[in-house]
This record gives structure tokens, sequence and C-alpha cells, in this order.
């Protein structure tokens, strides 16, 4: 499986470490609803095709990326930084 | 020259001998030879024992698929079992021999298996091993007793125990085209993508090029088959652009068209030539893959059709073109297709005699019955073989009037005389790498056979791969696949013009002759035709469940004879055509793989070690190592003649009498800063970081995001917005890649970088009553008594001219500093402190007694934060902030994690003055018949020198509550059982007045 790191380039998945489904959302860090944290802590969406996932170049520039990887072929649909749209309200 | 040997042709060199032994007996063969050709020649023709009865068996195939002639290649101390003696290529000195067979292979005493014939058919193992389920022997001992007994009877060859001296390596390759497989569509292929200039691997599982040309006899442009392979190979080699892998079997095909392959780099050899591995592991990623993996002929299901002797029929031709080597004097053919009549014409050739030729089909062409009599053969037409005859070896085999469309027999049966027995019974596409790239078998009945569907993955497929079974058909396709893949555009060259004997490799739908007798479908399992049927009336209907109940096609050949015979057979027996029943998806690998290819570099030598700065010190002061994940860390240092509980409680009563330093550089360091790092250490750590003062250190704990204990470690203010966390060594990774997942995908408006320094500074703790006066002694530029370095206070100052950075702080409990230097230093700094602490008689401690002083004082490790544990447990809820949130706060106080009957930290001592064991469980009451009711475990044990006595670390279940308690421990693998009191962990000096002086 090949993943394209938008810094690194194309790079094997031997290089990269899965940290889980995209989809899931932390609650607000003050928030007391146990069920939203459950889900987020637990609840993993596990679907037969197209899923929406977070790598980490681990083995190279570190950066996590937002994957959308087909489950059954390893199809690598589209890689995006993870921080994507945060970039502007952070670093500006 | 040898009885079987012919007096010329094959790719031998007939003037260079060979010598080597097969079962201590001594044989010669020539280059060129396998061990098959080279035995065969010298007339063996009994290669092994069978799985399950034990039955002799002889050479079926000449190729990587022969199910029976599996030995065992022994170098040295080093033994290789279940290889192919067709895919051993003979060396002087190779010693090989045969497997199951007790004492010999001529005098097997396993045989007697045969007459338990009907209680060892299919399912034997599950209805055996569940034992009886009524009666005497219900669950007894003695059942498990006899298995071992069963299981040793059946099996294959033994793996050896010795370590494998063997080097082994990885590469990885790049290439536009992969083409697998070199006959004439993979050389066609080769040669087309490489005259496009596109970069080509050519991959063969075989020591040469060529494929059936080797042994097709046929011409090809005017020249031997052989030698216009050769050539086409040689133009190759002279490519830039190519690399020629032969001994290479490409065994699994991956997504993103990536394949990996075996080679057999030296195994050929004698002696390996300097530098060169065992076996070599390719990753290859190709831009496409040609497959031309061919077919293989399969057999026809008949009774006694195992017997020595019997052999496909194309095996046989290539023992006499390939190997110059006769299967027999006498031979037979029985068919269900042309192919066989070629193979015929070739025998006849070489100088046997084909007796006859049974072909199952009434109806054979003119063009065949010619090739027949060229042969000089009696064609029984609508004929098949119903018994053959013979012990050890074939003699003989009886005939029958066949009808092809019913299956059944008639007439008298007709004894013919015979040596050798050669059966075609079609030929299946060798599909498993694109059955492996996703693809799904799709049933074709013109070809009897399941051939490759629409590629999911890049590849194309050229060849008797694609069911185009003649060498013209293989070459026009080869071409056209090779261009493809370059992308390159059709090519006006004309194509090599192909002389080949007629013939329609299309067989009639006959797979099974039904008569009395064991029919064998996968000889290397010992699965005949009434296994099959037998599971099918026991309910089986699906071709999974079929194969795991009969094991068709579960040995080592992984079926690559009998899938499509059992198939066959199992849709007869249910009624259905074959594609209803389908087929079983082929998975990686194709064929073994030696275990040290896959490890190749990660093992031995080459595994990295990290070392600290101090490590050559350490060494050549005695140290013994330890290695603790990667890194490796001074264990004790002793003393000649000390124990290791001898050494570390030495090591630690100094410490405590009088000073002690330990390297510590193996904690995990990692920078944060900007301007958000303090508020981002508070989101991260349970307690507060942004209250605390720059120039001091706190220890802080982090929790997962389910509420639990992650890790700990001190936290250093060196900045407003610069920090220095530590973490413990073996945890350093994860709380990195923690750090930053937080940082890049949850709170990506955080100004903070988190950066690994572990590596950047080298550590050294000193520790003891005398710490703070040999540091006065050795560190200038700054003061370091109570006032200037007070607990968890931070100083900048210099020892041996080196700039250091020291924190007071303390893991042993004693009065102690943390020492950091830049890692190039390490060393200076480590020695001008031991220099320094002479006078005050400092040691050097290692793990051992750093745990002991740490069990001493009840902090916690990895041991203790093992993930089932919670701050609570630990007796850390002092550190969880109730004014801010942070991660894991909201999950930490669920049901569960707040229960009180949750295993909490305590202390343990042994009342009868033994060594605990860390693992050891805690009971209340003592049974050591019927060890119950575990009450916890311990964690962590030592000997303490401060309170002379055993003692340990352990969770235990409402473990507070139960300090000045009685319990036992209760350790039955270790046979350690005993009284012990629970007491609170903190042993030694629980208000701390040692370290805050």
């Amino acid at each position: 499986m090949l993943i394209t790191c938008p810094y690194c380039g194309p790079r094997d998945v031997i290089e990269f470490t899965y940290q889980g489904d995209g989809n899931r959302e932390r609650p607000q860090p003050a928030s007391q609803d146990l069920d939203a944290w459950n889900a987020y802590v637990y609840d993993r969406l596990n679907p037969a095709g197209d899923h929406n996932e977070i790598w980490q170049h681990s083995g190279g520039c570190r950066a996590h990326l937002r994957v959308v990887r087909n489950t059954i072929t390893h199809e690598i649909l589209s890689t995006a930084f993870a921080r994507g749209g945060h970039k502007a309200e952070g670093r500006s | 020259m040898s009885p079987r040997r012919t007096e010329t042709g094959g790719c031998i060199d007939r003037l260079r001998t060979i010598r080597f032994t097969f079962d201590g007996a001594p044989y010669t063969g020539h280059i060129g030879d396998t061990l098959a050709s080279a035995l065969l020649a010298n007339g063996v023709t009994l290669f092994g024992r069978s799985f399950k009865y034990h039955r002799p068996r002889g050479l079926l195939a000449a190729g990587v698929e022969e199910p029976n002639a599996l030995v065992t290649v022994l170098r040295g101390e080093v033994r290789e079992p279940n290889i192919p003696a067709t895919m051993v290529e003979i060396y002087d000195g190779l010693v090989a021999v045969s497997q199951n067979r007790t004492p010999s292979l001529t005098w097997d005493i396993g045989a007697i298996n045969q007459l338990g014939g009907k209680i060892l058919s299919a399912g034997f193992y599950y209805k055996t091993f569940m034992g009886p389920v009524f009666g005497p022997l219900k669950g007894t001992r003695f059942w498990m007793f006899c298995e071992h007994f069963i299981r040793r009877a059946a099996g294959l060859g033994k793996a050896g125990t010795a370590p494998d001296p063997a080097r082994y390596e990885r590469m990885n390759a790049f290439c536009d085209v992969l083409v697998v497989g070199s006959g004439p569509a993979g050389l066609m292929a080769a040669k087309a993508a490489a005259d496009q200039g596109a970069r080509v691997i050519l991959a063969d599982l075989e020591a040469h090029f060529g494929g059936s040309a080797n042994w097709s006899g046929e011409t090809i442009d005017g020249m031997p088959a052989v030698d216009w392979a050769q050539r086409m190979a040689a133009q190759l080699a002279g490519n830039d652009n190519v690399r020629l892998l032969p001994r290479t079997t490409v065994w699994g095909y991956y997504d993103g068209n990536t394949l990996a392959a075996l080679e057999r780099v030296t195994d050929h050899k004698e002696v390996a030539a300097k530098g060169e591995p065992r076996q070599r592991y390719w990753a290859i990623r190709a831009g496409t893959v040609v497959l031309a993996t061919g077919s293989f002929e399969r057999p026809l299901v008949f009774p006694d059709n195992d017997r020595p002797g019997v052999m496909l029929a194309h095996a046989a031709e290539r023992y006499v073109n390939e190997y110059g080597v006769l299967p027999g004097q006498r031979v037979a053919l029985f068919t269900n297709n042309d192919s066989a009549y070629r193979s015929a014409v070739a025998l006849k050739e070489a100088g046997a005699a084909v007796v006859a030729i049974i072909d199952v089909r009434s109806d054979v062409t003119n063009e065949m019955r010619r090739l027949a009599s060229d042969a000089e053969a009696e064609l029984l037409a609508g004929h098949a073989v119903v018994a053959t005859e013979g012990g050890k070896a074939l003699t003989g085999l009886k005939v029958q009037r066949f009808d092809a469309m019913s299956g059944s027999l008639s007439g008298d049966e007709r004894s013919i005389h015979a040596d050798s027995l050669l059966m075609s019974g079609g030929w299946s596409p060798t599909i498993h790498l694109a059955s492996q790239a996703g693809a799904k078998a799709e049933w074709d009945p013109a070809r009897q056979a399941f051939l490759p569907p629409k590629p999911t993955q890049r590849w194309i497929g050229a060849g008797a791969f694609t069911g185009s079974f003649s060498t013209a058909e293989a070459i026009a396709e080869g071409r056209a696949a090779g261009l493809q893949a370059a992308g390159g555009t059709a090519s006006s060259g004309p194509l090599p013009v192909v002389e080949a004997a007629p013939g329609d490799s299309d067989p009639a739908p006959v797979f099974e002759i039904r008569a009395k007798g064991k029919s064998f479908v996968d000889f290397q399992h010992d699965v005949t035709a009434e296994d099959v049927r037998l599971a099918h009336r026991e309910g089986f209907v699906s071709v999974e469940h079929l194969k795991r109940y009969t094991t068709l096609g579960m040995a080592t050949d992984q079926g690559k004879n009998s899938n499509v015979p059992g198939l066959a057979i199992m849709a007869e027996a249910l009624g259905k055509p074959i594609p209803e029943v389908g087929t079983t998806r082929f998975r990686p690998p194709y064929t073994a793989v030696s275990i040290g290819s896959l490890a190749a570099e990660r093992f031995g030598d080459l595994k990295p070690e990290r070392l600290t700065p101090m490590h050559d010190w350490h060494i050549a002061n005695g140290a013994r190592m330890y290695s603790a994940g990667l890194w490796y860390r001074p264990m004790i240092y002793g003393l000649p003649g000390e124990t290791v509980e001898q050494a570390y409680v030495r090591e630690a009563r100094a410490t405590r009498d009088s000073a002690g330093i330990v390297d510590v550089s193996t904690l995990g360091k990692i920078a944060v800063q900007g301007p958000d790092a303090a508020e981002f250490l508070d989101r991260v750590y349970t307690n507060m970081f942004s209250t605390l003062a720059v120039g001091k250190a706190r220890y802080g704990l982090m929790l997962r995001e389910d509420g639990l204990a992650f890790d700990d470690g001190t936290t250093w203010r060196l900045g407003e917005q610069e920090f220095l966390m530590t973490t413990t060594t073996a945890n350093a990774g994860k709380v990195m890649q923690h750090l930053e997942y937080f940082l890049d995908v949850i709170w990506p408006e955080l100004k903070v970088t988190v950066t690994s320094v572990t590596d950047e500074w080298a550590g050294a703790a000193i520790g003891g009553p005398n710490a703070r006066a040999i540091l006065a002694a050795c560190v200038t530029g700054t003061a370091v008594d109570n006032a200037t370095l007070p607990f968890m206070g931070i100083v900048h100052g210099r020892i041996a001219g080196v700039p250091v950075m020291i924190c007071r702080l303390s893991f042993s409990g004693e009065m102690a500093f943390e020492v950091y230097s830049g890692a190039g230093y390490g060393t200076r700094v480590w020695e001008a402190l031991i220099e320094a602490g002479k006078p005050f008689g400092l040691v050097t401690y290692g793990l051992e007694a750093l745990g002991t002083m740490r069990i001493e004082k009840g902090h916690v490790t990895g041991a203790e934060i093992d993930g089932r544990t919670t701050a609570r447990d630990l007796h850390l809820d002092w550190m969880l902030s109730k004014k801010k949130p942070f991660i894991g706060s909201a999950m930490m106080d669920r049901e569960g994690l707040i229960a009180p009957d949750r295993l909490e930290l305590v202390g343990l001592i042994a009342l009868d003055n033994r060594a605990l064991n860390g693992g050891g469980h805690i009971v209340e009451e003592l049974d050591e018949a019927n060890p119950h009711d575990s009450l916890g475990h311990i964690t962590a044990c030592c000997y303490s020198p401060a309170l002379g006595k055993y003692i340990a670390l352990a969770l235990v279940k409402g473990g507070k509550a139960r300090h000045g308690t009685r319990a036992f421990v209760s350790d039955p693998l270790r046979n350690r059982f005993g009284p012990v009191e629970i007491v609170s962990s903190h042993f030694y000096d629980p208000d701390g007045s040692r370290m805050h002086g």
C-alpha cells in the first residue's frame, strides 16, 4: 500500500502508523456528556468500502494525514493534512 | 552411464559429475540435474512415504508442484524439511534424506496404516481427538497420551532444532514491468517491454529461463526451443534496463502492485561466495505485472494412481528432454486430452517402448492417431485404467472399456505390462497470483479449467496462464502483454515461428474413474475421492468446508495438483455444475517461504541497538548489561564472585549509606516549546503546569482518553515558553506520538512544537546522603546548597568545563540530583562525578538497585502503570486536578474505574523470608493443589537492604483496606507458596525526610 504524504510524496505503508477512525469527534474538553465521550473513545465505524482514517507519517515527516481508503481494495482515494482547515485559525 | 540416463539430449552437462547422498547412499548426477532427475537416472523410483497411510510414493511431477517426493536437506546441523526433490539442484556434497518413514523408506513400519484405511478417513483428526464422548475413556488423560502417538504416525519432515547460521537479506526493487515466469510468453513479454525502454524484472522459480521451451521439443524460429529461449535470455541479460532473477519464486501479490519474491541465492551451491546470503526476500513494486506463470497438468483419479511409476505425462517428457532421463522402459499413457500424445512421441524418440495410449475419449482425431502410430503405441480409445499393479514400483495396469459420457465401465479387464504410467487429466492455469490480487477465477467449460478473470490490479496475463496452451499463442500473447505493459504500440515485426506437434489440450470432462481401490485426489495429504464423497455424505456442502474437513489442498503444495479434481468430484456428489460449487481463493505464499528471509536483517547482528553515551564506560567497568526494548542498560556492576542479588543489595545499601550514581540517559525527553506550551501541558497532564515557576520541575501524570493511567515523569520549566518533559524509557515513543496526535489532529490551534530530544542529552542521577557534597566538589558556576537548589529546583553550571543542567529530584528516595549534559560530553561529566565521589565511596549502580530503591519507596513504573490501572488504583489521585479538564478527566470517574474492589497498589513483605516472584498471585487461603480466587498479583519484587526483608509491590483487590493483614502468595508455576503481610507501598522513609534533606 502506498500513501501519498503531502510533504514527502508516495511512501510505503510501513512508514505510517494507523491512528484510527477519522470520523470520531472529540467532545469539548470540559464536556461531561459521557455518551459523547463514550462514542468518541470506543465507537469506530468499520465500513467495507471507503473509510475516513487518520494516519501518521511516523517514519517520515510525522504529520498526521486524513486518508480516505477503501478497506476492501486498499485503494487510497485522497490524502490531506489532518490539521486541514484548522491551519488558518492556528497558524495565521 | 546410469540405467535410465539417455545417451544424448537434455540440458545437463554429462562431462561433469556431481556426488551426493540420499538416505546415506552415495549417488552421482550431472550439472543441470535436480535431486529428482539424478535419483531417477540412478533407477530410484521410491522417494517417500505418504502422509497418512505411509504408502510408497514416487515422482508425480518434475517441478514445483511435486506432492510426493519431499525430502529433507541437511547442511551441517541445520535441516530443512519438506522440499520437493524436483526443486533441489544437486551440488557436490549434497545430503538429502527421505521423510515420514521408520526405520527406512523401503521398510516402513507405518505402512500398517494402510490396513486401517477405513478408520483413517476424512475427518479422522476431528473425530478422534474429540475423544470418546461416552464410556470409560471419556475425558481421560489416557486419550491425550494416545494422541501423541497418533499425531507422530502422520506427518512430513521434521524441523531441526539447531540455530540457522545462514544470512538472509531483504531487497526493495522498483520496475515498470515485472514479468513472472520465463516460458515463451514471459520471455517475449520481457523482450517487448525492454525494447520499449521500460525497466523490466524477469523472475522465474526455476534455475534456467525458458519454462516449457526447455523440454517441449518444439522448434522456434528454426532452432530448438531450448536454444531459442537461451538466446532470448542472453539478449535480455545484455540490457541495462532488465534485471533477471532466476531461482526466484514470486509468492505474494499484494495491493498497490507490490509483490513478494524469494530468491534462492546459494541453496544450489556447495559453498556460498563471500557476502552472498542464503536467500533474498524481494519486495517488488511494479508498474504493471505480466503474469506468464503457465499451467499445471492435472492427474487423473483412478484406483492406486499413486503407485511409484505413475507420473504426469508432461513430467516424463520433461525428464526425458530436459534431464536426459527415461522414467521407464515400457511406458503406457492414460489421458483425457491430446497433449499426452506428444509426450508419447517424445518418450519413443528417447528410446522407451510406448506400449499403449489409453484415452477416455472414444473419439480421437486422425492427427492423434498418427502421433500414436509414430510412437508405435497401441491406441485404446474409449478405455480407462481401473487398476495399477506392483508393490513399491509399477509392474502393470488394468484397463476396461469406458464411456466418457456416463463414466461407466464395461467389458473385461485387460492387463498391460508397463513400468511407467503417464497420465494427463488436462491443464489448470497457474492463476494463484491473480487470485491473490483479488480476482475471482472463472470456470471455462471448454478448457475444463478455472481461468483468470478481469484484473483488479495492474496486471496482464499471457500464455498458458490465460488458458492459451500452445506455444504460438503464448508467444503472441507474451509480446502483446509486454508491449501493453510498457505502454508501447503494436509492433509490426513478425512473430517467431513455432513448429509444434498438433493437438488440442481441451480435455474431455473426465476427472475420475470410479472403480474399486483407493483413488487419490490430494497425494500429499492422502485425500481420496471416497473421502470427498464421505465429506459430502456427512453434510459438508461448501467448498470451504470440504477443504477443511478433508484437508484437501491444505498440504505444503496447497493443492496445486488436486484442487480442480477435488472440486469436480465434490460437484458430482452435489449434483451441481463445477462453477456453482466455486473454488477457494488462493492466498500467499505460493510456495513455502523461509521465516529467515522474512526476518532478514531485522535479526541478529543487524537488529538496531540503542546505547547510552556512557555505554563503553559501563562495559569497561564491569557492568552486566540488560536489554530493555532496544536499549542496553547496566543491570549490576558485579564484583568478582558476587551473585546478582549480592551485587544489587550492595549497590543499593551503599547508595543509602553514602551515595550512588546511575545512568538515566534512556529516559524519554521531549522539548515542549511555544506560547501555548504551558496550556498544552495543563491539558495533557492531570496536574497543573501553567503554575510551575521557571527553573522548577514537577512530577506529572498522564492518562489515556479512557481515563486509565498512561505515563509519568518530571517536566522541567526551562523558560516561560519552554519545557523539558521526561517520560519513562519504555513509553518515550508512545508519549511523543500521543502529544503529536493532539497537537496535529485535536488542538491544531495551540502554538506548540514538540521535539524528541532523548538522544541529545546524557543523564546521570546521583543520590544519597553525600550526593550534594559530591556535586559541590565538582560543579562550578552555581551553588548547589538548599537555598539555590531546593527540592525540584533547577540550576545551570559546569562540570569538568562542560555545561550541565541539574535538577534536584529523587527516584531513589534519597537526596538526589539528575545531571544532564550534551550527549557528546556524557562520559566526561560521568567520569568527573565518579572522580568527585571517590572520597565519599560513591558507587555506580544498575537497574536492579534502581528497582530495589524504587520498590522500597513505592514508586510506580510500567509494571504498575500497565494499561489497566487508574490514578486512584496507584494512590496518585492527589495529582488529579479539579480546576481544569485534562485528557482522560471525563472518563476516569466511570463506575467501573472507581469500584471499591479494584486492584490497588500495596506493599508485601514475605513472612517466610524467601524471595517473591513477579506475577505470583495473592490469595486469602492457601490451596496448593487447586489454586483459586486470586486477589491480585505481584508487579515487582526484591530483597530490601533497607528493611532486611524480601518485599514486593502488588496490585491487590481493595488493597488499602487490607493494610496490616495477612495473605498468601500462590505461584504454582514456580512452586512458591507462603505467607505475606500486606502493607503500605511506602516501605521506606514514608514522610520523605531523606530526600528533602
